[in-house]
């Protein structure tokens, strides 16, 4: 099944994407923010909390005197004058001494002390990618489309206990989904938890309750099974670097979804992304961008182009960060109106535009969620021609839709079903989209074609306005953000000349610019 | 009297479906314990029509029954806050000659609850199903303040603009959320002595107007409102007061 797809639109799309986040990446690279410091600290061995509950890293960074600098010139500095760990200056920070000021002490002397932690930090990450891969060649995954579950009871042990069971039923992915709350808070809790609503707090001790389980089972069962979680929100690189050491797989993360849909700062998230996205690079991660959204809070058939303009946009960011194309699950979903006549034509015409639009990326195939009820019966013959459009237009990761999806987060028998339908629909039309073509001319092609041409006269308006400005004017999803509004401006600042972040710096040899 | 049952195919056979997940291996006792289960419950002709296992230790069933309960339709109520909805042009006219002044309206999604498709399908100006929001009508000052506020946020919001009616939305509902959000708004609101001069309604795809009356709230809208049902209900309740 192949579209006829003009290919210099395709290219001048992604150009146009490409002039739309330049000036952003200028923007970035002479910017910090808080919680980018933050996962710096984490990388270098900073974790645990206060008497209060309050993160280390937090208490280290709000310790910064002038944080223009960056935390890894105080933390080099410290080490360099006392000798101690930067675990320990965290803690000697959260028990009242003062961080000296960096400035006392002589730029090599600081980052040759720093630099044993840097390298240990790296070398954790990079051996988290090296047992993912040894993994997935001893126990490889079946094939794709992979079908991702979600489980969110809040108890990260009921999690445990969903997660494994999904695993059993055929998932070969497993999302945590995060408490609703955590996306705005301004660190990242502690410790195993038990409490958290439409969702379970990310924690890194959850992290390592999930990962431990899941290869307990993926051993048993012979086949890899995947762990993500969200890199999202406020604590966005914390995420990424926690992540990274944990050996999750994959990332939610989105370059724009924060300023939409949570009101977070603009410059923030876009600084904050950038950081995270070259750790997932170096982790070995894939990231799932959030084009759903798009379609949940809009009209599905209007809001087809600007869901491919935000994937070119997407895209770009992302391998300017350095993520290969094997990294970048770019999203899309399958939303439109199940009353709407041929609909189904349209959302084959979009899946497979973006299936020969970004062939090497691994597509992320949201399922239905806003035209789904409380009529169960419907809404799984809603799901199997999600299915259907899936298999046939090869999407690579497949979150599987709940018949339930109108009711409450999953029950394990709701997963249990919605991974037999995937199963099922999935097997039994394994090879129809190689087998079928597509009518040249006909509805398919024609709406492929339409919704490219309205992604690129988007992409024209946004790179002419200038992305922050066309964000200020609800070119998006018609939500309008200030560039000073929002969450977590306060955390993001102009770096000084003398600023070091030594992973950052590592992770810049990776990059490629695309 | 017109007592009623569940409709098979026969009147008051009683039939019912069921489908539950069981914490135990897969076996032909596993079977036989969802068939007991349910005859526990009430129900007789218990066939459990499909048993197996989805899982390690859990076991997914199928099972059709007959109950011999029956319910008189005619004691039940449940008053309907979506009945006889006007169109924008009527709401906009009964604001302006019943009230004279635009009706200030503030939505919000509280408590750490993000999901604001509700909230954004009945306030937004393009609104739900081809039915305006309640932004396009020229009798609402609409303000959208989003998701996650917090309820003192929203009740200080509501003090400071002199809010004539709150919309608070909750779509999550796990272990009672949603509940507890209401209820504290409701709390804060008669704390505040805010409560009789706002309208408060509650919405959510699990809200009904028969819960939001418990809560203590002037009405509920569940799943499928439009949002000229909702602006319905504003204006009405408002230029009741007025004339009142």
């Amino acid at each position: 099944m192949e579209l006829r797809i003009d290919h210099d639109v395709v290219a001048r799309a992604r150009r146009l994407a490409g002039a739309i986040v330049d000036p952003i990446e200028d923007f970035i690279a002479r910017h910090s923010t808080v919680s980018v410091e933050r996962a710096v600290a984490r990388l270098c061995g900073v974790d645990g909390v206060d008497g209060d509950g309050v993160p280390l890293p937090n208490r280290l960074i709000d310790a910064l005197g002038a944080r223009e600098g960056g935390i890894a010139r105080a933390l080099g500095a410290t080490i360099a004058e006392t000798g101690r760990t930067p675990q320990q200056i965290a803690e000697a920070v959260a028990a009242g001494e003062p961080l000296p000021d960096p400035a006392a002490t002589p730029q090599t002397a600081l980052r040759a002390a720093l630099r044993p932690f840097v390298d240990a930090g790296l070398a954790r990450v990079d051996a988290a990618r090296r047992a993912r891969d040894a993994m997935l060649g001893r126990l490889p995954q079946a094939r794709p489309p992979l079908l991702y579950v979600i489980v969110a009871s809040g108890n990260i042990y009921e999690d445990r206990t969903a997660a494994v069971a999904a695993a059993e039923a055929g998932a070969q992915i497993v999302a945590v989904i995060r408490s609703t709350a955590q996306s705005l808070i301004d660190y990242v809790p502690y410790g195993a938890t038990t409490e958290g609503f439409g969702g379970t707090y990310a924690t890194q001790e959850n992290f390592r309750i999930m990962r431990a389980a899941l290869d307990e089972a993926s051993e048993r069962l012979g086949r890899y099974v995947m762990l993500t979680n969200y890199a999202s929100g406020l604590c966005m690189p914390e995420i990424a670097a926690t992540a990274a050491l944990e050996r999750l797989d994959m990332l939610l993360n989105d370059s724009m979804y924060g300023i939409l849909f949570r009101d977070i700062n603009m410059q923030r998230t876009f600084v904050d992304q950038h950081f995270s996205r070259q750790l997932n690079a170096r982790s070995g991660i894939i990231i799932n961008t959030g084009e759903d959204n798009y379609l949940t809070t809009a009209d599905a058939v209007e809001q087809a182009p600007a869901v491919l303009a935000s994937q070119f946009v997407n895209e770009a960011f992302a391998r300017r960060a350095g993520l290969p194309d094997r990294q970048i699950g770019l999203g899309d979903a399958y939303e439109i109106d199940p009353d709407l006549e041929d609909g189904f034509l349209f959302q084959l015409a979009q899946a497979q535009l973006a299936r020969q639009l970004f062939p090497d990326a691994p597509l992320k195939y949201m399922p239905p969620t806003k035209h789904m009820t409380g009529n169960i019966f419907k809404g799984h013959l809603v799901d199997a021609m999600f299915n259907l459009t899936s298999v046939m237009t090869h999407q690579t990761i497949h979150l599987c839709g709940m018949l339930t999806e109108a009711i409450h987060t999953p029950f394990l028998g709701d997963r249990a079903l919605a991974l037999e339908n995937a199963r099922y629909v999935m097997g039994t039309a394994r090879s129809l989209g190689d087998e079928l073509e597509i009518k040249p001319g006909g509805i398919v092609e024609r709406r492929a074609c339409d919704v490219l041409a309205g992604a690129v006269r988007l992409l024209d308006g946004v790179a002419e306005r200038g992305l922050m400005s066309a964000i200020e004017a609800g070119t998006f999803a018609d939500v309008k953000r200030s560039r000073d509004g929002g969450r977590g401006f306060d955390g993001v600042f102009a770096k000084s000349a003398a600023y070091w972040n030594p992973f950052a710096e590592a992770l810049a040899g990776d990059a490629v610019r695309a | 009297m017109s007592l009623v049952k569940p409709y098979g195919d026969t009147v008051d056979d009683g039939a019912v479906q069921l489908s539950f997940t069981l914490p135990v291996a897969w076996s032909e006792a596993a079977d036989e314990a969802a068939r007991q289960l349910v005859a526990k419950m009430g129900f007789t002709d218990v066939a459990v029509v499909e048993g197996r296992a989805i899982a390690t230790g859990f076991s997914f069933f199928v099972v059709y029954a007959r109950t011999p309960v029956a319910i008189d339709v005619s004691q039940v109520h449940a008053p309907s806050a979506t009945r006889d909805a006007l169109s924008l042009e009527q709401v906009d006219e009964l604001i302006a000659k019943r009230v004279g002044r635009k009706l200030k309206v503030a939505g919000a999604c509280i408590g750490t609850d993000a999901h604001t498709v509700g909230i954004d399908a009945i306030l937004n100006m393009k609104g739900y199903k081809g039915d305006y929001g309640l932004e396009r009508y020229r009798g609402f000052e609409v303000f959208n303040l989003g998701s996650q506020i917090a309820v003192d946020d929203l009740v200080r919001f509501a003090q400071e603009h002199a809010v004539d009616a709150i919309l608070a939305s909750q779509v999550v509902t796990q272990k009672g959320s949603d509940i507890a959000n209401f209820t504290a708004l409701a709390e804060l609101l008669e704390a505040e002595h805010l409560r009789d001069r706002i309208v408060l309604i509650a919405g959510g795809p699990r809200v009904t107007n028969l819960l939001a009356a418990e809560l203590g709230y002037d009405a509920g809208f569940g799943r499928g409102t439009l949002p000229s049902e909702v602006a319905t209900f504003i204006a009405r309740r408002l230029a009741e007061r007025v004339t009142a």
